[in-house]
């Protein structure tokens, strides 16, 4: 078999694993961006307690390692409930991410000018309506900035799964390195999709950023 | 003019902290009347019409609204609001939404009426106010002086009984006053009620039934423009009139 064979094959071998890598990052991103919202809401508009709450979660979540998090839900909650490796791995994740992510929603609808609100519950809106209508679609767009490294930072982080047995990029490539010893090329390869898919996402929001752009 | 009163307010207060702002107020405006509040900065002008919709929560005293006392407890605040229309110092408009949308939203979401008919409507308020060219335009590429008027057709389109306006003029270039003070204008003729807090003297004498003159935190005098202009009880209340009108008299003339 000449290089370039080897190549392919290691190429289509890592890619494989290009769907738990991408699965795991949507699950994660989008458990973070609800709970986060819903956290970020909370700390914002919710009594003493709720927002104490909320930022007791997201002061002890970022104090963790994600890996922590990751072997903490698989081996701890996973005897409790039957959650698969993948699951398991995207969930720790999202938990994670809700509270990077809720730090950024709460910046963004604190930076929604505050007679927004007052002119939303001025026309009538219940407090919830105003949230809904006036300052979330706000605040998520003065988010996307913020959210996109984010994003990139839990695409890379979905690798930690690699811990538990899930079949990611990353474990892959540790495979074809272990199998092949030439761990130079197995890793070069894997780092070049990792720079793909990050660079993609990057461009994606940038787009996104552009189009919903909110002028004030 | 009718003697029906719209807003009763009695023996209101409010206070921040230690500072009682608003010390006992009394005042009824009719429907019809066009009543505009005047006085030094700070004398708690603002809070008063802010207290009418409840956005600020008074202390003590009550409001009516026509037959309803807003301030007593457990009424809906929401519901309340539909009828109270108001427009803000500095406008307020929906950043996230064109004029169109700006005007809609609340016909949608708070009255729940049918997109197609808020539509027609919305499109006829933003005619109301002279912007209907100027419907998919966002807040962003809008001058001061549209935005106001947005702003007020907004407020319109919940087919208000009153509406409350907080210095709205203030934050405009001299230049788009006069835009919006005709709007302002139109909308009294056409039989709005209407309680506006305003240094704008010309449309103070033209516009207004009655002017209220406060200070620190109460009504020092009120009536006609005519007689506080020329014929004040008090010698502070013509002081004041005076000064102001040689402030802003330039402008009420390049304004209309």
């Amino acid at each position: 078999m000449n290089f370039l064979e080897d190549l392919a094959f290691l190429f289509s071998y890592l890619l494989q694993g290009l769907g738990v890598t991408i699965g795991v990052t949507i699950i994660a991103l989008s458990f973070g961006f609800l709970l986060g919202i819903g956290l970020a809401l909370m700390r914002v508009y919710g009594g003493r307690l709720a927002a104490g709450i909320a930022m007791l979660y997201s002061t002890v979540i970022r104090a963790l390692p994600v890996v922590l998090v990751i072997f903490i839900l698989y081996f701890g909650i996973s005897r409790v409930i039957d959650l698969s490796p993948f699951l398991s791995g995207a969930f720790a994740l999202g938990f994670a991410s809700t509270a990077y992510q809720s730090e950024i929603f709460r910046g963004a609808i604190q930076s929604v000018p505050p007679g927004q609100m007052t002119a939303a519950r001025a026309i009538g809106m219940s407090r919830w309506k105003a949230i809904r209508y006036v300052i979330l679609p706000q605040a998520i767009r003065l988010a996307i900035p913020p959210w996109s490294n984010e994003a990139a930072i839990v695409l890379k982080d979905s690798s930690l799964v690699y811990v538990i047995g899930v079949p990611e990029i990353l474990r892959r490539a540790e495979y074809v390195s272990a199998r092949t010893l030439e761990p130079f090329l197995a890793f070069g390869a894997a780092a070049l999709i990792y720079f793909f898919l990050t660079f993609l996402t990057n461009r994606g929001l940038d787009y996104m950023e552009r189009r919903y752009k909110l002028q004030m | 003019m009718s003697d029906r009163p719209i807003i009763r307010i009695e023996d209101l207060h409010k206070s921040y902290q230690i500072h009682e702002i608003i010390k006992g107020i009394s005042l009824e405006v009719d429907e019809k009347e066009v009543v505009v509040i005047i006085g030094p900065s700070g004398t708690g002008k603002s809070t008063l019409l802010r207290c009418i919709n409840l956005l600020t929560h008074p202390d003590k005293g009550h409001i009516w609204l026509e037959e309803e006392e807003i301030t007593a407890p457990h009424v809906n605040i929401d519901k309340i609001r539909q009828r109270i229309g108001m427009v803000f110092q500095d406008f307020n408009l929906f950043n996230h939404l064109t004029a169109l949308d700006n005007v809609m939203i609340g016909m949608t979401k708070v009255l729940k009426m049918h997109p197609k008919e808020a539509r027609e409507k919305a499109l006829w308020e933003l005619e109301r106010v002279g912007l209907s060219d100027r419907a998919d335009h966002y807040p962003a590429q809008l001058s001061g002086g549209q935005k106001q008027r947005v702003a007020i057709a907004r407020a319109l389109g919940m087919n208000p009984h009153v509406m409350l306006f907080d210095e709205p003029t203030s934050a405009l270039d001299p230049e788009l006053i006069g835009e919006v003070l005709s709007v302002m204008q139109k909308l009294a003729q056409e039989g709005m009620t209407m309680l506006v807090v305003s240094h704008e003297m010309g449309f103070a004498r033209e516009v207004s039934d009655r002017i209220v003159f406060m200070e620190n935190g109460v009504i020092v005098e009120q009536g006609p423009p005519r007689q506080l202009f020329y014929n004040p009880k008090f010698e502070r209340t013509r002081e004041f009139l005076w000064k102001i009108t040689e402030l802003y008299g330039k402008e009420d003339e390049a304004g209309g």
